[in-house]
């Protein structure tokens, strides 16, 4: 199986931004995608950056995708996303709006936040070009095995959510601006302020969710780990790893010696919980009752 | 929503002392029957309860002596009076105003529910599945007890109008539910 | 304009016929469509008396087949589709686009609408859909503002249709995955919401806890009004602050925008709540009917309805005025 390195979905600091993709030049993963998937406010502060990182990661014999909105409106997202097409990368579409400016034929991938739920939809997508799919992370076992195996048919590699916080919804509200009570349009930019987003908890003091702008996640991190033998029967073909602010170059090597079977499952889970004590868990989606239910021992509180 | 009256009838007091004194097993016996007859008249009632027509519900008139524990038993219906609680899977109460009136389409659940006239607990799928069995029934107790009364029909339905008068409690339907 | 009115059993399509709906919309007793609650939804029979009845009275009825059909079992959709074709459906209301395919391909003359699920969100990905998948009409996600609506309808012939009453997702509809990772049933995949199998209220001394899948969702004192455990109208704390940090508790009412709707070229109004009475379906229905009535007439909007269907309830204009983002 492959690593994927999915798009960043919170707001980074341009140096952030830029160091996090430099570093990755050198991190064991063969695919990066690249671009803006949440907000379209956000893209002006390190589009300049994209090109540089774009020339270092095939360089470094990555292949590099851009990725598309995750919900196009405006007229200046319709035009960005048109514009995305001529850049020469291969473009992931994350909103089907995407998929409506592409030339005739061109080859693309799908990013998790497009439904592909069933055979019919993946032989569509098969049909207009796509060739790499990466499923919608609810997605739970018996649906990703069909789909493998459809994909398999069609030529289209199946990629499955691997670790981060899961993408759970897109708004047309951003979360950021109402928590400080500011027009969406004067949000000034509050999600800076949060590199992995802000933590909900309910009133009891659960954890619960993540706010990043426009986007809601989980507050747990999905971590695919334990899943990685029945996801390679399936005939999965890559595990999509999505950028968080610490520890990532190392959580991709941890997920690459899994993938080699020079570590075992118990070994990186442990390694990532002894990096930061308060990490929760999850693959619930995959193979549990609910998508925040975690197949491991969980952690005493 | 306009479907919840800024008050919702109390049941008047005496038919609750009577009920405090009274046996209920001859009331219970007229209940059986009367769902008996409903389950014959009505049988897709209990085939949109699904697999909650085998679940316990307690339907409780706060406003009464007694709790009501309905076992639809996917078609074969028993009903229970008691005093105190019984083992149930899932409880509504309410006022029995509120009760019978959301039976005859007088008055939207979720409306009941949000403005808390309506108390739901335990199984609250089953609660919506005999929410939405009934409202797609179009019950008229009235008219079934009347049904039921034979001979005594035309009184029946003057001691119901003469009620339905005096409490504000909708006991009939109102809205015409054939005429399509 | 016309009127899409919601209905949950037979029982409801009927009052909403009888009420004055244009059009009403419902879904098999299964898991095909996005209100897949207990209880509720139309038998294979039930669907054709009710449509045969509803078209007696110059009726029409779309039958939403909207969830996402899942891998393995495409099955049950496309007999969803062939069925709705056999019951004499005005229009099927689709979400996915595998099913668009086969519903386009195998029954090309029954006419197809876009499925909110679908959340298509400008007009270039509508006149994708309609280039694609011939669909005529397509209902707007709750994302937009008006002026976006009227910049829609300039540029496409598809018609349009938005929701002006009831329950109102925050999120991008069926781009939300917060149900199943708290209860493991969602939206595209089960067709509930925050289900009921998985709330638990409990009332202790007045005040009412709702908890969805362990979490808690609310808690109201005594005599305050009790919403529904939706997910994303729920109370949270993000760091220093508590409250509805996604969206109050409150019901889209957008009868004062029908005006501005109808300039924008909208065709359709649609109302929410096929998982509500028969006495709400009538009462709502009705009140609609007139304002639209009022409004092709030229006349003015009847007084006091607005206030008296938003009685109790808090409600929104939602989207449709920018300042909700």
């Amino acid at each position: 199986m492959e690593l994927t390195v999915g798009a960043v979905q919170f707001f980074w600091k341009p140096e952030q931004w830029a160091e996090f993709h430099a570093e990755l030049a050198d991190v064991p993963v063969d695919r990066v995608v690249l671009g803006e998937l949440v907000c379209s406010k956000r893209l002006p502060f390190y589009q300049d950056l994209i090109p540089d990182a774009v020339a270092r990661l095939q360089a470094a014999g990555k292949e590099v995708v851009l990725t598309s909105l995750a919900l196009i409106t405006l007229k200046r997202e319709r035009k960005l996303t048109a514009e995305l097409a001529g850049m020469g990368c291969e473009v992931e579409i994350n909103d089907l709006t995407a998929l409506s400016y592409l030339p005739e034929g061109a080859a693309f991938s799908v990013g998790a936040l497009v439904n592909v739920y069933n055979e019919g939809t993946l032989n569509w997508l098969a049909d207009k070009g796509a060739r790499r799919i990466c499923l919608p992370p609810e997605l739970p076992l018996a649906s990703i095995e069909a789909l493998a195996k459809a994909g398999a048919a069609r030529g289209v590699a199946i990629e499955v959510w691997g670790h981060g916080r899961l993408p759970l919804a897109i708004s047309g509200r951003c979360y950021h601006s109402r928590l400080y009570n500011r027009p969406k349009d004067n949000c000034q930019y509050a999600c800076e302020e949060d590199p992995d987003g802000r933590p909900v908890e309910t009133l009891e003091g659960q954890s619960f969710l993540a706010i990043n702008g426009v986007q809601t996640l989980s507050d747990s991190h999905a971590c695919a780990a334990r899943q990685v033998e029945k996801l390679r029967a399936a005939g999965v073909s890559a595990l999509r790893l999505s950028p968080q602010s610490k520890g990532f170059a190392d959580l991709c090597r941890g997920y690459r010696a899994v993938l080699e079977g020079t570590m075992s499952a118990e070994a990186l889970v442990a390694d990532l919980i002894a990096s930061d004590p308060d990490l929760r868990l999850s693959d619930g989606f995959i193979d549990g009752a609910r998508g925040v239910d975690w197949s491991g021992l969980r952690e005493p509180a | 929503m306009s479907e919840t009256p800024d008050q919702i009838p109390i049941f008047p007091l005496w038919p609750g002392r009577a009920l405090r004194l009274a046996p209920l097993r001859p009331l219970q016996l007229g209940l059986n029957r009367f769902v008996a007859r409903l389950a014959r008249e009505h049988p897709k009632m209990f085939r949109r309860l699904g697999e909650h027509g085998a679940k316990r519900f307690e339907i409780d008139p706060v406003d009464l002596p007694v709790v009501i524990l309905l076992e639809p038993r996917e078609g074969a219906p028993r009903v229970t009076l008691a005093r105190a609680t019984q083992p149930h899977d899932a409880r509504i109460a309410g006022p029995l105003a509120a009760l019978l009136g959301m039976v005859h389409g007088a008055y939207d659940g979720d409306a009941l529910f949000f403005s808390r006239d309506l108390v739901i607990e335990g199984d609250t799928a089953a609660v919506l599945a005999l929410r939405n069995a009934i409202d797609a029934a179009e019950l008229d107790l009235a008219a079934e007890i009347e049904a039921l009364a034979g001979p005594a029909r035309g009184m029946v339905e003057r001691i119901v109008a003469l009620a339905e008068k005096r409490t504000g409690v909708a006991l009939t339907r109102h809205e015409e539910a054939e005429a399509w | 304009m016309e009127i899409v009115c919601p209905a949950g059993t037979p029982a409801a399509l009927r009052a909403a016929v009888k009420a004055g709906a244009h059009t009403v919309y419902c879904g098999f007793a299964d898991e095909t469509n996005a209100r897949n609650f207990p209880g509720l939804n139309f038998e294979r029979d039930e669907m054709r008396e009710s449509i045969a009845r509803a078209h007696e009275h110059g009726a029409k009825v779309l039958i939403a087949i909207n969830t996402y059909p899942r891998a393995g079992a495409e099955a049950l959709w496309h007999r969803a589709v062939a069925d709705a074709a056999g019951c004499g459906a005005d229009a099927i209301i689709l979400a996915d686009p595998g099913l668009l395919a086969f519903a386009a391909r195998e029954f090309p003359d029954l006419r197809r609408h876009l499925s909110v699920q679908a959340a298509a969100a400008n007009a270039d990905i509508i006149n994708f859909y309609a280039a694609e998948f011939g669909v005529k009409r397509v209902v707007l996600p709750r994302v937009l503002s008006v002026p976006e609506i009227a910049a829609i309808n300039a540029e496409t012939d598809v018609e349009t249709e938005v929701f002006v009453f009831g329950g109102l997702c925050v999120m991008a509809e069926g781009r939300c995955s917060l149900s199943s990772y708290a209860t493991g049933k969602s939206p595209n995949m089960n067709g509930v919401c925050s289900p009921a199998s998985h709330v638990e209220y409990r009332e202790e001394a007045g005040r009412l806890d709702a908890r969805l899948g362990g979490y808690t969702i609310h808690r109201v004192g005594a005599g305050e009004p009790a919403p529904y455990p939706t997910l994303c109208k729920g109370c949270f704390t993000a760091g220093d602050k508590t409250g509805h940090l996604f969206e109050d508790p409150v019901s889209l009412n957008a009868e004062a925008l029908m005006p501005a709707l109808q300039k924008a070229g909208v065709t359709a109004l649609k109302i929410e709540g096929r998982q509500r009475s028969v006495s709400y379906v009538s009462q709502v229905v009705r009140n609609f009917r007139a304002a639209v009535d009022a409004l092709e007439a030229g006349l003015p909007m009847p007084e006091g309805m607005l206030a008296r269907l938003s009685e109790g309830q808090a409600g929104t204009t939602g989207a449709y005025k920018k300042t909700w983002r």
